[in-house]
């Protein structure tokens, strides 16, 4: 089985694709760090947060979420069936927190300051409470990932020892996790009369978390598709199945948590208000909640692989429109009445793409030099 | 003089400790000199900015980085006059301010005596104090390759120094009142409401405004038609505390549960492994 890894070819036009916009973003990188901020993006005093914020790292940190969904699956609850999914999820978490963490260094106005957080604390900040979480959970999850590097280098020893103690450290991730992407929702509560109320709500922690959990299993699911139509590597159809099983429930009880806020908060009027705002929402929820959750309830759709990638790219298509509409669009409205407005600058999305393929390259890398496919599977 | 020495120094001045630094604006006094520009702008010495002509006289036309404070120029028909009605852009040094709360270096902080101040040497540049701020005070530096936050001060260093704010002490019509009480201000806006009905607009911008500011604000015609957002009454700290605060018992049942359900899952497929036996 683990002999597979070595039919990954590394030379292939996906692979020169990645590099060409490698080499291209570290450009948009170096004008960032050479010029700065104000030379390189369209942000600006009313509008200080942008594309990298809410694609970056709101976006990044959520599609990392199948890290500890699959995490806690595996070795809290014991569900052995998702093991073999275990080492690319939390590769993939891995690689979300690294591009959220890069996406923060480039977005902070003195990048080299970005350990001030670790040493000055302000506990009434959550800020504060995120960037500690980022720091935590990125070593947690370099943890998580370690058995397969002690495995590759011959370490036997070393990799059972922390294969032993995972229960532990999932449960600490799985903690750290909660935390972070709540956290994430809550820095939009200081802001009630800037964020449309489509989406401000104090229960914007609790439905990052939701939201997070429904990203992270379709995210883990469209994963293992992928590696099995680019790595060759066959994907096993229970565990697919079980991933769609378990999203019906995520993105359900999601459903019902998006209709409460909005009945509880600014009215089912307001979804139809026929603003730009009240569109973005509806294209948010058709996508990422109401087309998801009809197609899984259909037992064709999810003993399918086809239509499950397909549901696939909705939820993450739509939690990603759910970012940035609590990041970007939710606030725009305010910028507007203060005359300014925001799109970002070629720059800005190049950066984006940098930071996107690179972590494409790497989990590509990894796959061929590190047994993160087939792992788990010799007990079935 | 550095903040931190500042800071050190209030420590040891106790007529300046048992202060409340607290502006009375009252716009109907107002005459549009940008004395209070000018004099900020000198004590701060901060530079001047190209500008182009736009649809008022407001100049600059917005807050910035090199301008603390701005007077905003605006037309309107008032008792059946067209008037010129004046208001004054700035800090309103909260009470519980929200970028102070939200700074994860606590580069912004509340003073003692009232000013909110910026400590540049712990700032990473999140830029969460300008998202967070209700009245959009904090400004960038973007065009600097080391960027600072800039904002009004309240004329720190003055007020250790037993004198008053730079564009208070420069304003000739007595607009900008300095006081060293809130509560002082506020029973003397409401005095001049009351002894002048129909000269100004029933509402002391600053009282209530996110929990109550340093600075009052009192104009002839409602604020958020002379520029000022409309703020909702909510202590903005208290939103985010309240998520925080419920964070160890966040953790206490995470842990709960994923420890009870990993006994009991592992019970679970052990007792399926005997029955297969």
């Amino acid at each position: 089985m683990s002999t597979e890894r070595h039919e990954i070819k590394m030379f292939t036009p996906m692979t020169l694709g990645l590099l060409i916009l490698i080499i291209a973003g570290a450009v948009s990188v170096y004008k960032r760090m050479t010029l700065g901020l104000g030379a390189t993006t369209n942000l600006q005093d009313d509008f200080p947060w942008g594309f990298w914020i809410g694609f970056d790292v709101l976006g990044g940190v959520a599609m990392a979420a199948g890290g500890f969904v699959i995490a806690s699956a595996v070795y809290l609850f014991n569900m052995k069936k998702y093991k073999p999914i275990a080492r690319p999820a939390i590769l993939t978490a891995f690689l979300g927190y690294l591009l959220a963490a890069s996406g923060i260094f480039l977005d902070i106005g003195h990048p080299f300051r970005i350990w001030h957080p670790v040493v000055m604390w302000q506990i009434h900040s959550i800020m504060f409470i995120v960037a500690i979480h980022v720091v935590i959970y990125t070593t947690v999850l370099a943890m998580e990932s370690s058995p397969m590097f002690f495995e590759r280098i011959g370490l036997k020893g070393v990799q059972r020892f922390v294969e032993k103690i995972m229960m532990p450290i999932a449960l600490f991730g799985t903690l750290l996790s909660t935390l972070h992407q709540s956290s994430l929702g809550a820095v939009y509560l200081i802001v009630p009369d800037k964020l449309h109320p489509l989406w401000y709500s104090s229960l914007l922690p609790f439905s990052f978390l939701v939201s997070a959990i429904m990203m992270g299993l379709s995210m883990v699911s469209f994963e293992s598709i992928l590696s099995s139509k680019f790595f060759k590597h066959k994907a096993d159809m229970s565990i697919l199945s079980g991933l769609a099983r378990g999203s019906i429930v995520a993105i359900g009880f999601y459903f019902v948590l998006k209709i409460f806020i909005l009945l509880s908060g600014p009215g089912l009027g307001a979804a139809f208000a026929g603003t730009m705002e009240s569109r973005l929402y509806l294209l948010e929820m058709a996508v990422g909640v109401i087309v998801p959750l009809i197609l899984l309830l259909l037992p064709s759709v999810r003993n399918s692989m086809g239509s499950i990638f397909l549901v696939n790219c909705f939820v993450i298509v739509g939690i990603v429109i759910n970012r940035m509409n609590v990041s970007i669009f939710g606030l725009l409205r305010h910028a507007q009445e203060r005359g300014v407005s925001y799109f970002p600058t070629g720059n800005e999305f190049m950066v984006t793409l940098f930071l996107v393929a690179l972590g494409i390259f790497l989990f590509k890398f990894a796959c061929k030099y590190f047994n993160v496919l087939s792992y788990g599977e010799v007990k079935n | 003089m550095g903040t931190n020495a500042i800071m050190e120094k209030t420590a040891t001045d106790p007529a300046v400790r048992k202060m409340e630094a607290s502006f009375l604006i009252d716009t109907t006094k107002c005459i549009g000199c940008r004395g209070c520009q000018i004099s900020c702008k000198s004590w701060n010495q901060n530079g001047t900015d190209k500008t182009t002509a736009g649809p008022t006289l407001t100049n600059p036309p917005k807050l910035n980085s090199k301008t603390y404070t701005n007077i905003a120029f605006y037309e309107s028909e008032h008792n059946g006059a067209i008037t010129w009605n004046f208001s004054r852009n700035g800090c309103f040094h909260c009470k519980k301010p929200a970028c102070a709360s939200v700074c994860p270096v606590e580069a912004l902080v509340k003073t003692p005596e009232g000013p909110v101040i910026y400590r540049a040497d712990r700032c990473m540049g999140c830029r969460y104090c300008m998202l967070a701020c209700p009245f959009n005070v904090p400004k960038y530096e973007w065009e600097k390759l080391s960027p600072s936050i800039q904002k009004c001060n309240f004329c720190y260093d003055r007020l250790l120094a037993g004198m008053i704010p730079a564009c208070a002490k420069t304003c000739p019509t007595g607009t900008i009142q300095f006081s060293d009480s809130i509560e002082k201000n506020l029973t003397e806006a409401k005095k001049r409401i009351a002894e002048n009905p129909g000269k100004y607009h029933n509402h002391i911008y600053g009282e209530k405004e996110a929990g109550g500011t340093s600075v009052l604000l009192l104009s002839a015609i409602p604020l958020d038609q002379i520029g000022h957002a409309k703020v909702g009454d909510q202590v903005l700290p208290d939103l985010t505390w309240k998520y925080i605060s419920g964070i160890p018992a966040i953790i206490g049942v995470v842990l709960a549960a994923g420890i009870g359900s990993w006994v009991i899952t592992r019970r679970m497929k052990n007792m399926d492994k005997e029955d297969e036996q």
